[in-house]
C-alpha cells in the first residue's frame, strides 16, 4: 500500500462540531461531530437518510448547517473550496462535447497544456470520444468524465457521493482504480456508498453514520471484523436494508 | 385565390417595391432582435441564477413588460425621439432607427422573460456543479447561454415572430414612409385602408412564408440538437 | 463587442439627408395615390426627397406641433389658420380643392337620394333610424362632419354606440367598418374613387357647396421649430403652388376621373 500519512495535506484534519440541519419539522443532522486525521480513503456508510449526502454537502459548502462548525486544516469551509473536488451520484455534464467539457473545468490548462485535457481523458479511457457530445456517453462514461473533470484542478480532498451507484462493473472498477490512486498521491478522499463490497475494496477508515450522528468510527479492518454498534452489525448483516 | 395569386404574382415578379418592404421588415426586425438578445439573454440569465432581495419583483415586472401593448411603446417612443422630444436633438423620428428602438422595447422582455424560465430549468441541473467547479458571476451566464443555446432559439424566435408582425409601434415612430419606413405590416394595413383588401391579404401571405420559413429552421435546429443531447 | 457597435451603426446609418423633409398629412392625398403621382415628378424638377406621414389632419396639426414636420398638408382650414396664429406655421395657402360626399349601401334606407340638400340628408339619416359610420378622431373629415350635424341641429353623440358609430380610426378603415355595417359615411370623393372595397355601397348624397372640401399648405414656422428644413420646405410649398406643381395636381386621374382640383391661384 502507498498510503502515506506522511505526506502533508492543507487540508487535514478535517473537523467537524456540533453539526447541525433541520429540513421540515425533522432533524437530519443532529449535532453531528467528526474529526478526519489521516489521508487516505474514508468511506461513510449508513443507512438511508441517516445524513450521509448531507454531510458531504456541508462539507463542500453546497448548504450551511444551521449551527455547528466545519475546519478544513486551517480552513473554513468558503476557503477551502478551490481546493476541493466532488463527483456527484448524477453526472451533470455540458451540452458540449466531451473535450470542451474538461476545457470548460480548467480554462487555464486549455489554454497553456491542452495536452493535459487529453492525458485526462486517457486516464478515464475515453481518449477516443474526446469530439462527441458529452452527454450521448454512458452512464459509466459520463461518471469517468465527471472525475476526469474534478481531478483536472488536483484536489487536496475529493468527495464521491455516491459516485459508481448503478454502473457497468467496469466502469466501477476503473474509477476505484483512480480513486486509489489518486489517493495514494496525497489526495484525502471521502466517499459515501452502500456497496460494501466497493468499501472494503477502498476504504482505509470507516464512518457510519445514524441518525444523523456518528455511530462508529474505526479503521476498515476493525469495522469490517468487529463492528462496536449495535445498528453497524445489523446494517453489515443486511438486517437493514439501505 | 385572388389574394394569393395577386402574392404570387408579386413574388415572382420580383417586384421592387414589395422586396425593399420586405427587406426592410427583414433588416429592422433582425437589427432589434440582435440587440434585444444581446441585453435580453444575459438579464433573463441573471436573474435566473442570482439571488438578491427583489428578483421577484424584477422578474414580474418583465413578464408584465411582456404584455406592453406595442401602441403604447410606440407612444413612448415617439415622445422620446419627437423633435421637442428629449432625444429628439438625435433626428431619429420617421427612420428605420426609430423602429428598432420601437422594437427593442418592445421584445427585449420576452426574450428576457423567455429566457429566464429556461435557464432556470437549466439552472435546477447545473446549479451543484458550478458551484463546486467555482464557475460564477459573468463566466457563469455565458456558460448557461452556450449551453441553453438550443432551447433559447425557441426565446429568440418568439422575439422575432413579435417584431416582425408588429404594426402598432412601427407606424407611430416609423410613419409609414414610402420607401424609407414601410414595412410589411405598415403596407398591410395601408393597403386594407385604401380598401385593397386582396393586396392586403397577399402581402400577409408573404408574411406568412417567411414566418414559416423561419420556424422550420428553428426546429430543424432543435431536431440536431436533440439528437446530440444537447436540447 | 466591435462588431456589434458596427451593427448598431449600420442599423442607425439611414439617418435624414440634407434635402429632405418629412410631410405631416391628410391621409386621403395618399390613399388616393397623390403623392405616388407627384412626389416623382416634384423630385425630377426640385431633387427634394419627401417624406409622407399620413396620419389624419388632426394628429398631422398636433404632430407638426411637436415640430415632427416641415411641411403640414391636410384640410381642415380653421385649424390651420389656428396653427398659423400661434406661431407654428409661418404662413398657410389654399392648394386644392374636392368634395365630400355621403356614401352607403345600395338600397339606401335613408332615401338618401331624394334629399333636398346636406341638411335634410342627415336627417333622414337620423330619423329612419339608419346607421351612420363617424371617423371620431378629429380629422378633416369628422370635424367637417361634425359642423354639418350642428347645421341639421342633431347630436349624434346621444346615439354613438346604437346608430352613430365612431370608429375613431383612418378614412380607409372608417369604410372598411361603416359599409360592412350598412352604415351611411362622409367621406372625401379623392378617398371615395379610389377606394378598391366598396362592398354593396354607392356615392348616395353629393354636389352642393357645404360640402365644398379645401386642402390647404402650410410650412412650419422655423421660429418655433429651430430643427425646420425651412429652405426644403419653402421649395415644396411654392412648388406645389406654382403653374407646374398645380397642373400636376388637375392632371391626376383616377378610373378616368380627377380627384383634386387646384385653387392656388
Amino acid at each position: 500500500m502507498l498510503r502515506s500519512a506522511s505526506m502533508p495535506n492543507s487540508l487535514l484534519p478535517i473537523r467537524i462540531n456540533d453539526l447541525r440541519l433541520v429540513k421540515g419539522n425533522r432533524a437530519v443532522l443532529g449535532g453531528l461531530d467528526l474529526v478526519i486525521e489521516e489521508s487516505g480513503i474514508t468511506v461513510i456508510m449508513g443507512p438511508n437518510g441517516a445524513g450521509k449526502s448531507l454531510l458531504l454537502r456541508c462539507l463542500h459548502g453546497l448548504i450551511t448547517p444551521d449551527c455547528g462548525a466545519i475546519t478544513l486544516g486551517s480552513l473554513a469551509v468558503a476557503n477551502s473550496r478551490d481546493e476541493q473536488a466532488m463527483v456527484f451520484q448524477h453526472p451533470v455534464l455540458l451540452r458540449r462535447t466531451v473535450l470542451q467539457n474538461l476545457a470548460f473545468a480548467a480554462p487555464e490548462i486549455a489554454k497553456s497544456a491542452p495536452r493535459h485535457l487529453v492525458q485526462a481523458l486517457e486516464s478515464v479511457n475515453l481518449a477516443d470520444r474526446a469530439d462527441q457530445p458529452a452527454r450521448m456517453l454512458s452512464g459509466g462514461e459520463q461518471q469517468r468524465l465527471a472525475l476526469a473533470r474534478a481531478l483536472l484542478s488536483k484536489p487536496a480532498l475529493l468527495i464521491l457521493d455516491e459516485a459508481t451507484a448503478s454502473l457497468d462493473p467496469a466502469s466501477v472498477l476503473l474509477i476505484e482504480s483512480l480513486v486509489k490512486t489518486q489517493s495514494a498521491m496525497g489526495t484525502k478522499v471521502i466517499l459515501v456508498s452502500h456497496d460494501q463490497g466497493q468499501a472494503r475494496r477502498l476504504a482505509d477508515e470507516i464512518v457510519f453514520i445514524s441518525n444523523g450522528q456518528v455511530a462508529e468510527q474505526s479503521s476498515a479492518k476493525q469495522f469490517f471484523t468487529t463492528p462496536q454498534t449495535p445498528v453497524a452489525k445489523a446494517y453489515l448483516a443486511g438486517e437493514i436494508l439501505f | 385565390m385572388d389574394a394569393l395569386a395577386e402574392a404570387f404574382r408579386l413574388i415572382f415578379s420580383l417586384d421592387a417595391d414589395l422586396f425593399e418592404i420586405l427587406l426592410l421588415s427583414i433588416r429592422v426586425s433582425l437589427v432589434a432582435l440582435g440587440i434585444s438578445a444581446v441585453i435580453g439573454l444575459p438579464l433573463g440569465t441573471y436573474l435566473a441564477i442570482t439571488k438578491f432581495p427583489g428578483r421577484k419583483f424584477c422578474t414580474l415586472l418583465l413578464n408584465a413588460l411582456m404584455g406592453m401593448p406595442p401602441v403604447v411603446v410606440g407612444l413612448m417612443v415617439y415622445l422620446l425621439l419627437s423633435r421637442s422630444g428629449p432625444l429628439g436633438w438625435m433626428g431619429l423620428l420617421y427612420t428605420p432607427s426609430a423602429m428598432i428602438i420601437a422594437q427593442v422595447v418592445l421584445i427585449t422582455p420576452i426574450i428576457a422573460a423567455l429566457s429566464n424560465q429556461v435557464i432556470e430549468n437549466l439552472y435546477q441541473e447545473y446549479s451543484d456543479t458550478f458551484y463546486s467547479m467555482g464557475v460564477t458571476g459573468r463566466r457563469a451566464i455565458l456558460a448557461y447561454l452556450v449551453d441553453a443555446r438550443y432551447a433559447l432559439t425557441t426565446c429568440i424566435l418568439a422575439g422575432f415572430g413579435r417584431a416582425i408582425a408588429e404594426v402598432g409601434a412601427v407606424i407611430i415612430v416609423g410613419g409609414n414612409i414610402d420607401h424609407l419606413t414601410r414595412v410589411m405590416t405598415t403596407a398591410i394595413a395601408l393597403e386594407t385602408s385604401k380598401g385593397n383588401l386582396a393586396l392586403a391579404l397577399g402581402l400577409g401571405a408573404v408574411l406568412f412564408v417567411l414566418s414559416l420559413l423561419v420556424n422550420a429552421l428553428v426546429i430543424g435546429v432543435r431536431e440536431y440538437a436533440a439528437k446530440r443531447q444537447y436540447a | 463587442m466591435k462588431h456589434l457597435i458596427t451593427f448598431i451603426a449600420f442599423a442607425l446609418s439611414t439617418h435624414a439627408l440634407a434635402d429632405t423633409i418629412i410631410v405631416q398629412s391628410t391621409t386621403s392625398t395618399q390613399n388616393s395615390g397623390l403623392y405616388d403621382y407627384l412626389l416623382p415628378i416634384l423630385k425630377k424638377e426640385t431633387g427634394l426627397q419627401v417624406n409622407v406621414v399620413a396620419v389624419g389632419t388632426g394628429q398631422a396639426i398636433k404632430n407638426a406641433m411637436r415640430c415632427d414636420g416641415d411641411v403640414l398638408l391636410v384640410h381642415a382650414k380653421s385649424a390651420e389658420e389656428k396653427f398659423v396664429a400661434d406661431g407654428y406655421g409661418g404662413y398657410r395657402r389654399d392648394l386644392m380643392y374636392n368634395d365630400f360626399v355621403i356614401v352607403g349601401p345600395k338600397a339606401d334606407p335613408a332615401n338618401l337620394a331624394g334629399a333636398r340638400d346636406v341638411i335634410d340628408a342627415l336627417q333622414r339619416i337620423k330619423q329612419a333610424g339608419a346607421k351612420f359610420a363617424s371617423r371620431g378622431d378629429d380629422s378633416g373629415t369628422h370635424k367637417k362632419e361634425r359642423s354639418l350635424w350642428q347645421a341639421a341641429a342633431i347630436d349624434p353623440e346621444a346615439g354613438s354606440g346604437q346608430w352613430y358609430l365612431e370608429t375613431g380610426s383612418g378614412m380607409g378603415a372608417t369604410l372598411n367598418t361603416g359599409l360592412g355595417l350598412g352604415a351611411y359615411v362622409l367621406t372625401d370623393r379623392a378617398t371615395w374613387i379610389s377606394f378598391a372595397n366598396k362592398q354593396d355601397s354607392i356615392l348616395l348624397f353629393e354636389g352642393e357647396p357645404a360640402l365644398f372640401n379645401q386642402y390647404g399648405v402650410v410650412p412650419v414656422n422655423v421660429g418655433k421649430c429651430p430643427n425646420v428644413n425651412q429652405a426644403a420646405a419653402e421649395t415644396f410649398t411654392q412648388w406645389l403652388l406654382s403653374n407646374t406643381g398645380q397642373a400636376a395636381i388637375g392632371a391626376y386621374q383616377v378610373e378616368g376621373k380627377q380627384l383634386f382640383f387646384p385653387n392656388a391661384h
